[in-house]
């Protein structure tokens, strides 16, 4: 990009009416359902906990802030305040996601469903996605370890790191720098470089019934073959994740567990500690209704309608023009 | 020692990947919805020019290598080494066969190449993208042929045999693109 052209936006005109147009059109669908559209702080005290997200630092003359990665602990406590199903577009922000498929500022589509678990939460998703583009082809799922079986070609919940290991290196991924004792670690690697890449080629695809180490927020319980697994699915679309979603964690006591896990693990990395949110801990234990959320990328999503190369295509200005 | 964070990998970076030096080509930052992000990586082992990849795991450090590129003159072969000048500094740096490689069919003295230092040293030599060099032996020249079609060979003065025009005769200087080694016109001396 030449320093005279570099005023210009990334997305074309065309494309940042389609923007727009995507936008109103799931307004209106959650209009239409009933879901109360919410605004939260872009600015917290607190910040999450999670190893591999990075929160900016904002500060200023009442002390410093961080800048929030998604609007998750702010929507659960207007549920527990009673709020019903809620919906929210959100501008979120993580530090240090620059590439094709990311941005360190983008739009999140979240949105809570209480009384509904994930795969209730699925139906929904893909007539929100039939609802924006009427010609879809019918959505597929997959568990996490079928998914990994149809395009790995091994069982996910039973690998251990030698044998992901041995997995790596038949599927010819490039070898990778550094120590790598963490199993998760290795099935990051292969997710993202070989299994997500595959999936929903011939339309939607959601992957559910992830392992129990990668629940996040999610609730844990087992299934049919009896393994603990996380009530957490992702959908992909042409290769490309486009959501996660939780049928979510209610208890305090497992809430709080696992932000000191995850802090602990931060130490462990030389990361920074994150102050734990102590309001979101109160709204827990005042009960956070059964329910179900999702959060779901509008950048990439458009890039998937418009068969764009990277989100600098779909976004008025990207990182490379800020 | 300096060295750089995936956070900073970009197209040109020189870092050090298993004891050689080596210059990014690409890097793409990969990431699983809520997992470990990587930096998948392709680099170009500068010694080698053999193409690597490699993924990091984002946040991860790597040393930096300490290479510059140095445009300097040539001066001369003393059978063993090829010797370069920096116009400016007018140091002097002396390079083998092996990291002359290619090169070494296109240079003259007072050529002008870029010069790769590693820690000092030069690893590679690139030479001008064109030279005009004298043919020192080829067949005698059809007259009237500025077709161009066919051709023929042609030694030059450095020793390089390159594809030239039938019109084109001995002793004659020519213009040749080094990165394809091509002919590209006859030289007016």
């Amino acid at each position: 990009m030449s320093d005279r052209e570099s005023w210009r936006p990334g997305a074309g005109i065309a494309t940042l009416r389609r923007r727009a147009a995507l936008l109103a059109g799931i307004r209106a669908f959650f209009a239409a359902r009933g879901v109360l559209e919410v605004e939260t702080p872009v600015l917290s005290r607190h910040a999450s906990t999670e190893p591999h997200l990075t929160s900016f630092r904002a500060a200023g003359a009442g002390g410093q802030r961080f800048l929030h990665t998604s609007p998750e602990l702010f929507m659960k406590r207007l549920l527990a305040a009673g709020s019903g199903p809620i919906y929210q577009l959100a501008r979120v922000f993580r530090a240090g996601e620059v590439g094709r498929w990311h941005n360190p500022e983008y739009t999140l589509l979240e949105w809570y469903r209480p009384g509904l678990d994930e795969h209730a939460l699925m139906d929904e998703v893909e007539a929100l996605l039939r609802r924006l583009v009427p010609a879809l082809a019918p959505a597929e799922r997959l568990s996490y370890r079928d998914a990994f079986a149809r395009h790995a070609g091994f069982d996910p919940m039973r690998a251990d790191v030698a044998a992901c290991r041995r997995a790596a290196a038949r599927l010819q991924l490039p070898p990778l720098a550094g120590p790598a004792h963490d199993r998760d670690l290795w099935l990051d690697l292969i997710v993202s470089h070989v299994v997500g890449p595959a999936l929903g080629r011939d339309g939607p695809c959601f992957v559910h019934d992830y392992p129990a180490s990668q629940a996040s927020l999610a609730r844990l319980r087992t299934d049919a073959a009896g393994t603990v697994v996380a009530a957490r699915f992702e959908l992909y679309w042409q290769g490309i994740e486009l959501a996660n979603g939780f049928h979510e964690l209610t208890d305090l006591q497992e809430q709080r567990r696992r932000m000191l896990a995850e802090n602990a693990d931060r130490q462990v990395r030389g990361l920074p500690v994150m102050p734990i949110d102590p309001h979101f801990l109160a709204a827990l234990a005042h009960g956070l209704p059964a329910c179900a959320g999702v959060a779901l990328g509008v950048d990439r999503l458009l890039l998937c309608l418009e068969g764009a190369e990277s989100l600098d295509a779909v976004m008025a200005f990207a990182d490379g023009r800020v | 020692m300096a060295s750089y964070s995936t956070n900073e990998f970009k197209a040109g970076l020189k870092v050090m990947l298993d004891g050689d030096p080596a210059a990014i080509i690409e890097n793409e930052f990969v990431k699983p919805g809520k997992g470990q992000a990587f930096n998948r990586v392709r680099l170009r082992n500068l010694k080698t020019g053999r193409v690597i990849e490699r993924t990091f795991k984002s946040g991860d450090s790597i040393e930096a290598a300490d290479v510059v590129d140095v445009t300097m003159q040539y001066l001369y072969n003393d059978g063993d080494h090829w010797h370069f000048m920096s116009p400016e500094s007018f140091e002097q740096v002396a390079a083998d066969t092996a990291v002359v490689g290619e090169a070494a069919k296109w240079l003259q003295p007072e050529a002008s190449c870029e010069v790769t230092l590693w820690n000092g040293g030069p690893i590679s030599v690139t030479p001008p993208n064109f030279v005009n060099l004298r043919i020192t032996e080829t067949d005698p020249g059809v007259r009237g042929d500025t077709s161009g079609g066919g051709g023929k060979p042609a030694t030059l003065e450095t020793g390089a045999v390159v594809r030239v025009p039938l019109f084109v005769d001995q002793d004659e200087i020519i213009r040749v693109d080094t990165r394809t080694a091509e002919y590209v016109s006859r030289v007016k001396e």
